[in-house]
C-alpha cells in the first residue's frame, strides 16, 4: 500500500457503533469500496458478519453509498475510491 | 388494565364515519396453502390480510385509534398539525386520515425511505421532514419530540411507539377478529415488533380469551438487517408500549430468509406483501413445523407494492 494513499472516512450507522466502540465514522485505506470494507472489518472483526455472507460477499440488504450513490447503481465493490470520497452504511428504517 | 370485552364499545366515536375510514379493519384471514405444503392436515397457517386495508397496512387501525383517542380528548382540537416519527406505513394511515378527516398532517422520516413512500404521503397532502438515514426512525422520533418541545400548541403529537391508543387498537380490532375468524381455534400468534402494537394487542386480546395460546414476537436476527418495519430491540429505542414478558418466545429471522418468504408468498400465493410480512410467515411456518396440531395466525402488515424498487424481489442482485 503506499504511503500516500488517502484514508476514506466510512459513515457507521448507529445499530452498527457497539462493534467499532461506539466510533460514528471510521478512517480507512482502500482504493475501491471492496477493500475499504475489508479493512474496515479487519480492524473490527466483529462487524464482518453483519455485512458480510459466509462467501464473503456483501450482504444484500446492507446499503453502502458513495458520494451518496448507492453502490448497486455504481459498480458494486469494485467502485473505485478517490480523494475526500466519504462511504455511507445506511440501516434499513425500522418501526411503525 | 382492564381486559373485559365491554372495551369494545368504548371505542366507537358518537359521529359516523366517512365511508372511507368504516373499511379500516374486518380485513380477510386467509389460510396459506401452497407455503404451508406438507404440513400435516391437522396444522393449519392462516395469515391476517391487513394489506387490504384502505391505507395498504395494519398502520391505518392505529393511527385512526389514535386520531379518535386525540379528537375524543380534545388534544386534537383548535386545527392543530399531527405531527409523528414513521417508517412509512403509519404516515401513510396519518395522511390518509388526515386528508379525510381535514387535519394537516406533518410527518418526520428518515430519507432513505422509499421514493413510492414519499411520493404516496405528499399526493395526500402531507409535509415531509426528512431526517438522517443514519439514525433510522429514532433519529426521526428525536427529532419530532424537539419540534413540539419548541412549539407544544401547535402540535398534536400522537407518538405512536408511546400511545396506548396505538396498542388498544389490534385489542379491540385484530384480536377480536382472529378469535371470530378462527372460531376461538388459534393456537399460535406470531408477529414481528416494530412500534410493538400489534403484537402487544393482539397477543392481550388472545392471552384475555385463552391464556393458553402461544404468542411468539419476531425480530430480525441482527442489528443491521433489510427487514423495513421491524426493529431490533436491543439496539434500537424501545417503544414504551412494549411489553416483552407478553411472548412466550422469542423468534428471530434473518433477512434472506425474510426476503425469500416474500417472493414465494407473491409468487405462491398470490400475495403481494413487504419484507416485514415475509418475516412473520417465514416464523408462522417455522413455528407450524414444530406441531403435530394447531392453528398458527400471522400478520401480513403490508402491500408489497410500496416496495417495488426495492432490489430484493430480484434474487440475483
Amino acid at each position: 500500500m503506499s504511503t500516500t494513499q488517502t484514508l476514506t472516512r466510512i459513515h457507521i450507522p448507529t445499530p452498527l457503533r457497539a462493534y467499532t466502540n461506539h466510533e460514528a465514522t471510521v478512517a480507512v485505506a482502500g482504493a475501491t469500496v471492496g477493500e475499504a470494507l475489508a479493512n474496515l472489518v479487519a480492524r473490527y472483526p466483529e462487524l464482518k458478519r453483519h455485512l458480510f455472507d459466509d462467501e464473503g460477499r456483501l450482504r444484500s440488504f446492507v446499503n453502502v453509498y458513495v458520494r451518496d450513490e448507492d453502490i448497486r447503481y455504481l459498480e458494486g465493490d469494485r467502485t473505485p475510491l478517490g480523494a475526500g470520497d466519504e462511504l455511507s452504511i445506511v440501516p434499513s428504517i425500522a418501526g411503525g | 388494565m382492564e381486559l373485559a370485552h365491554a372495551d369494545l364499545q368504548t371505542i366507537s366515536l358518537t359521529e359516523p364515519l366517512p365511508g372511507l375510514l368504516r373499511r379500516i379493519g374486518g380485513t380477510p384471514l386467509v389460510r396459506l396453502t401452497r407455503l404451508a405444503g406438507g404440513l400435516p392436515e391437522t396444522v393449519a397457517v392462516y395469515a391476517k390480510a391487513e394489506h387490504l386495508n384502505p391505507g395498504g397496512s395494519v398502520k391505518d387501525r392505529a393511527a385512526l385509534a389514535m386520531i379518535r383517542a386525540g379528537l375524543r380528548s380534545g388534544a386534537l382540537a383548535g386545527g392543530k398539525t399531527l405531527i409523528d416519527a414513521t417508517s412509512g406505513n403509519t404516515g401513510i394511515a396519518y395522511a390518509m386520515i388526515g386528508a379525510a378527516l381535514g387535519i394537516p398532517v406533518t410527518l418526520a422520516m428518515p430519507a432513505n425511505a422509499s421514493e413510492e413512500r414519499r411520493k404516496m404521503l405528499e399526493t395526500y397532502g402531507a409535509e415531509l421532514i426528512l431526517t438522517d438515514p443514519m439514525e433510522g426512525t429514532d433519529g426521526a422520533q428525536r427529532f419530532v419530540r424537539a419540534r413540539v418541545a419548541r412549539d407544544p400548541d401547535r402540535y398534536f403529537y400522537p407518538d405512536q411507539y408511546n400511545n396506548n391508543a396505538n396498542w388498544r387498537a389490534h385489542f379491540d380490532g385484530a384480536g377480536v377478529e382472529i378469535l371470530d375468524q378462527t372460531g376461538g381455534g388459534v393456537t399460535h400468534f406470531v408477529a414481528g415488533l416494530g412500534t410493538t402494537g400489534t403484537f402487544t394487542g393482539v397477543a392481550r386480546r388472545l392471552k384475555a380469551f385463552d391464556p393458553a395460546i402461544r404468542c411468539l414476537s419476531v425480530q430480525p436476527d441482527t442489528p443491521l438487517h433489510g427487514i423495513e418495519g421491524l426493529k431490533h430491540m436491543e439496539t434500537a429505542l424501545v417503544p414504551g408500549i412494549y411489553d416483552p414478558a407478553l411472548a412466550d418466545a422469542a423468534l428471530t429471522v434473518e433477512t434472506e430468509e425474510a426476503y425469500e418468504t416474500t417472493r414465494r408468498l407473491a409468487r405462491e400465493e398470490g400475495l403481494l406483501v413487504g419484507v416485514s410480512s415475509g418475516a412473520n410467515v417465514a416464523a408462522a411456518l417455522r413455528v407450524a413445523r414444530s406441531l403435530e396440531a394447531g392453528v398458527v395466525v400471522t400478520i401480513l402488515c403490508d402491500a408489497g407494492t410500496r416496495y417495488l424498487s426495492d432490489s430484493f424481489w430480484n434474487p440475483t442482485r
